[in-house]
């Protein structure tokens, strides 16, 4: 079988597998992170969304095959030294989690969205989280969560800035 | 109480049980006691009367709540998490009693072999039942460590106030942890749950404030294991061959066909075919290289485009009715009276996480992992389908992707079980969408009539009759002395069980929808119109509520092109709603859009706000995709909406504008909020349709 070689959560990895299996299997089977949630297998319901090389990218379709030589983050990979990040903080603080199974997929779609519009409006929020399906549905909490993980990212730069300016 | 209960669900069983011929069979290797369903799916269901749908009371505290030596606080429940936030409620409610920071408080659910039997996790009963429950219990803990306390302190207990998980009395204090090791402290805790004094609505200070996920953390790491993410040592990866249509039966397959694929191994027990191997894309793989060459035996099956002929067809005579008054007589000889019928669709419920579970047979003793609503019922299930003693079972329940009725059977725990002891190793099964949509439950699809005569503004008769979805709020809620309430069975083209509210969605979309037809011949506005024949006070508390928010007179009278305002309410569970609403009305084909809703709700005091906010707005917007778009399309007993792509529910986009309305009633009995925010979304929007169209949808989802 080939052997397949791509950066997951920041550390380089190998897997023997074949080729067109998917990748959210190869996550969850061979890595253990069973964070990343199957929901459709067809690209339609995004619960199983990870970033590919700094995207948004569903799992359930993507073979290890289209991976190779890329950069994999998954939910476990999401949050650094063991704290939350002001999206986690957010989805808690709004009671945007009810059975949370879509929860991590939302979780990376929203950091993605915050990473190139710090600041989304409402509609921006609708239109960037479209395709990943809530049952629950927590449609309204996630948005207010998202709005909410905006203002905190901006407080925790400021304070940054503050921090750095200060030195 | 739980008497109560058990009687109602008797009495009403269509509302949380599948009506489908248990399953029994001795073990995978006897050939010949196995029999399968005409979907070629192995179900075994609440086979025996013992199997109690409510659960069953604790005799020893201990059972239901544990205080450690190192001052732990466990709270034991067989209630299952699968979003709607009992998890939570429950430990709230042992804090609230305990006085102690919900922080805590550890909340066991759902395992057979540690909690107690809660019975079936639906119908709201979680807080009008285990909530109580664990308050009772929890109270009576307290009053345990207050004596506890007075003997430390040499006082009367009456000297003693417990907060922060001390006992304080004279400046001196004790916490749990030293209480619960005080000698005779396990010993009492033995005794059974009495009737502790419950603290009132008016002092509470953790029920009442809003609390967000417990385990929340660990959701939004993707730590929290689901059931599909059980793994155990030695675990292989199992799938299940499907017959192609409903009805098929196996005629021949070639087994050795699973070879081709690497560690694979083929497993047949009658009609019943899987493949295991070391990872899911194998099994997947073996079950398909098997399937090419598979014969099948296929048979008729009427398609959805029939589907209200043929309930219509098969309905079962006059059924099962409630009357009083002579509403034949008095309709044979009105001046004003009207009829009309109604049908909804079978819709699923298609909760994010498939059918999943993890079976491992140790020593002849069965676990299994699995995301159900109905453990013990599961548990009962599984012993029976093995020929095993329910104590050689253990069924674990972690918190689960949803369920919203969808999840009361355990088809997944089985066919996990099953090939587990074929192989002799754990072997995880999760559902493909494809499975889910076609091999699950529906809710019930409907076809409702009503009849009704005025003498002016009041309602003088009633006839109403539900065909194959059941009584779920079907009685009428306004006033009318001649009325005749019926429920009809009839044959069922698919698998139907429960669902969120179950038929009073359906029947609630009927009777609301045709009180505004009433309305419109009587020549009233709808809110006068209703005022005119409903008394109940707290349905018309809700619906004046939601009225006057929505500035509902003045906007129904003010008619805008391409714009349409309906209202709907109803009751069910002991929870009372309304709505206003306004669409965009719909085209031939096309259903409304909804660009605004005010929904008032009461359920009595209020427990946890933000988790009704979560609970009410998720109705709503499952609402809206009954209302909708959603509907189960089948033809050859093939389900061909069995993707997302094919089976649209509601997306971020849908989300209309939204304002909610909670009356806070501390002088009630507490109802569950789950469920009957459901109902109200498709009349009002029905009864908007209309208004701004003036062409009538009866049909759910709505088109023209």
């Amino acid at each position: 079988m080939p052997v397949f070689k791509f950066t997951l959560n920041g550390a380089p990895v190998s897997v023997d597998t074949e080729g067109d299996r998917p990748l959210i299997d190869v996550l969850r089977e061979e890595f253990g992170l069973t964070g990343t949630k199957f929901g459709c297998g067809e690209g339609q319901c995004r619960a199983c969304t990870v970033m590919l090389d700094g995207r948004p990218s569903f799992s359930c379709v993507n073979t290890i095959r289209m991976v190779s030589g890329r950069t994999v983050v998954t939910i476990e990979g999401v949050s650094k030294d063991g704290r939350l990040t002001p999206v986690q903080q957010a989805f808690l603080d709004e009671a945007a989690i009810q059975c949370g199974y879509c929860t991590p997929g939302m979780v990376i779609a929203a950091t993605a969205l915050l990473d190139r519009d710090p600041r989304p409006t409402e509609d921006a929020i609708k239109s960037a989280m479209n395709m990943h399906i809530c049952r629950c549905t927590g449609y309204p909490r996630i948005v207010e969560a998202v709005k909410t993980a905006a203002r905190l990212k901006a407080m925790a730069q400021a304070r940054e800035v503050n921090h750095v300016g200060a030195e | 109480m739980l008497e109560q209960n058990r009687a109602a669900a008797l009495a009403d069983p269509e509302r949380y049980e599948l009506r489908e011929t248990p399953v029994r069979f001795a073990g995978v290797d006897r050939r010949g006691f196995i029999q399968l369903t005409a979907s070629g799916l192995l179900i075994a269901v609440f086979a025996t009367e013992s199997d109690a749908q409510w659960g069953r009371a604790v005799t020893s505290l201990d059972a239901r709540l544990i205080i450690g030596k190192d001052g732990r606080i466990t709270v034991l429940n067989g209630k299952v998490e699968e979003g709607q936030g009992a998890l939570t409620q429950l430990g709230m409610a042992a804090a609230e009693e305990l006085r102690v920071p919900v922080s805590r408080i550890g909340v066991v659910m759902a395992d057979t072999d540690r909690t107690p039997d809660d019975g079936l996790t639906a119908g709201s009963r979680t807080t009008p039942s285990t909530v109580p429950a664990v308050r009772q219990a929890a109270a009576a803990a307290r009053e345990i460590l207050v004596a506890a306390a007075a003997a430390k302190f040499q006082v009367d207990q009456s000297a003693i106030t417990v907060k922060d998980g001390a006992a304080h009395a004279s400046g001196r204090r004790f916490t749990y942890a030293q209480l619960a090791a005080s000698d005779g402290f396990t010993e009492s805790m033995k005794r059974a749950p009495g009737s502790a004094t419950l603290t009132a609505p008016a002092e509470w200070t953790v029920l009442g404030k809003s609390q967000t996920r417990l385990n929340g953390g660990d959701i939004v790491t993707g730590k929290y294991q689901f059931p599909s993410d059980i793994t155990r040592p030695g675990m292989v990866y199992g799938c299940v061959l499907r017959p192609p249509a409903y009805g098929a039966a196996l005629q021949s397959i070639d087994l050795e066909a699973a070879k081709t694929i690497a560690g694979a191994t083929a497993i047949r027990d009658g009609e019943f075919v899987a493949a295991v191997g070391p990872n899911a894309h194998a099994a997947r793989r073996a079950v398909r290289a098997m399937s090419d060459s598979a014969k099948w035996q296929e048979k008729p099956h009427p398609s959805s485009t029939v589907l209200y002929d043929h309930l219509k067809r098969t309905a079962k005579g006059a059924g099962r009715g409630n009357t009083s008054g002579e509403p034949d007589k008095i309709l044979a000889s009105a001046s004003v009276k009207l009829q009309a019928e109604y049908n909804a669709a079978y819709v699923q419920h298609a909760p994010m996480e498939p059918r999943s579970a993890v079976a491992e047979w140790t020593a002849g003793k069965l676990t299994v992992w699995t995301g159900t609503s109905n453990p013990f019922a599961v548990r009962s299930a599984l012993a029976q389908a093995f020929g095993i003693q329910p104590a050689a079972v253990r069924v674990i329940v972690p918190d689960f992707g949803g369920g919203f009725g969808g999840k009361h059977t355990g088809e997944a725990a089985i066919e996990a079980a099953r090939m587990a002891k074929q192989v002799n190793r754990p072997v995880w099964l999760r559902w493909s969408r494809q499975e889910e949509f076609t091999w699950a439950y529906s809710r019930p699809a409907a076809v409702i009539t009503c009849e009704a005569a005025l003498d002016g503004s009041k309602l003088t008769a009633w006839k109403m009759a539900n065909i194959n979805s059941g009584t779920a709020a079907l009685d009428i809620p306004y006033e009318v002395a001649n009325r005749d309430t019926r429920f009809i069975e009839a044959d069922s083209p698919l698998r139907q069980g429960s669902y969120r509210c179950l038929a009073a969605a359906a029947n609630n979309f009927a009777r609301e929808s045709f009180i505004d037809e009433l309305a419109a011949k009587a020549g009233l506005d709808p809110l006068e119109f209703r005022l005119a024949n409903l008394t109940n006070p707290r349905l018309r508390a809700v619906l004046i509520a939601a009225a006057e928010r929505f500035n509902f007179k003045a906007r129904w009278r003010r008619k805008q092109a391409g714009r349409g305002v309906g209202l709907a309410c109803g009751t069910d569970k002991g929870s009372v709603v309304a709505a206003c609403v306004e669409v965009e009305p719909g085209g031939a084909g096309q259903p409304p859009r909804l660009v605004e809703i005010v929904q008032a709700f009461e359920c009595g005091p209020i427990m946890n706000p933000a988790g009704l906010r979560s609970q009410v707005e998720g109705c709503i917007l499952m609402g809206l995709g009954a209302a909708t778009r959603e509907e189960m399309v089948f033809e050859n007993g093939r389900v061909t909406s069995n993707m997302f792509s094919r089976y649209r529910v509601p997306r971020f986009a849908d989300t209309p504008k939204m304002d909610l309305i909670f009356l806070d009633r501390k002088d009630t009995e507490p109802a569950g909020a789950g469920e009957t925010p459901i109902i109200a979304v498709a009349p009002a929007m029905a009864n908007a349709q209309f208004h701004g169209s003036g062409r009538r949808f009866r049909s759910m989802p709505l088109k023209g």
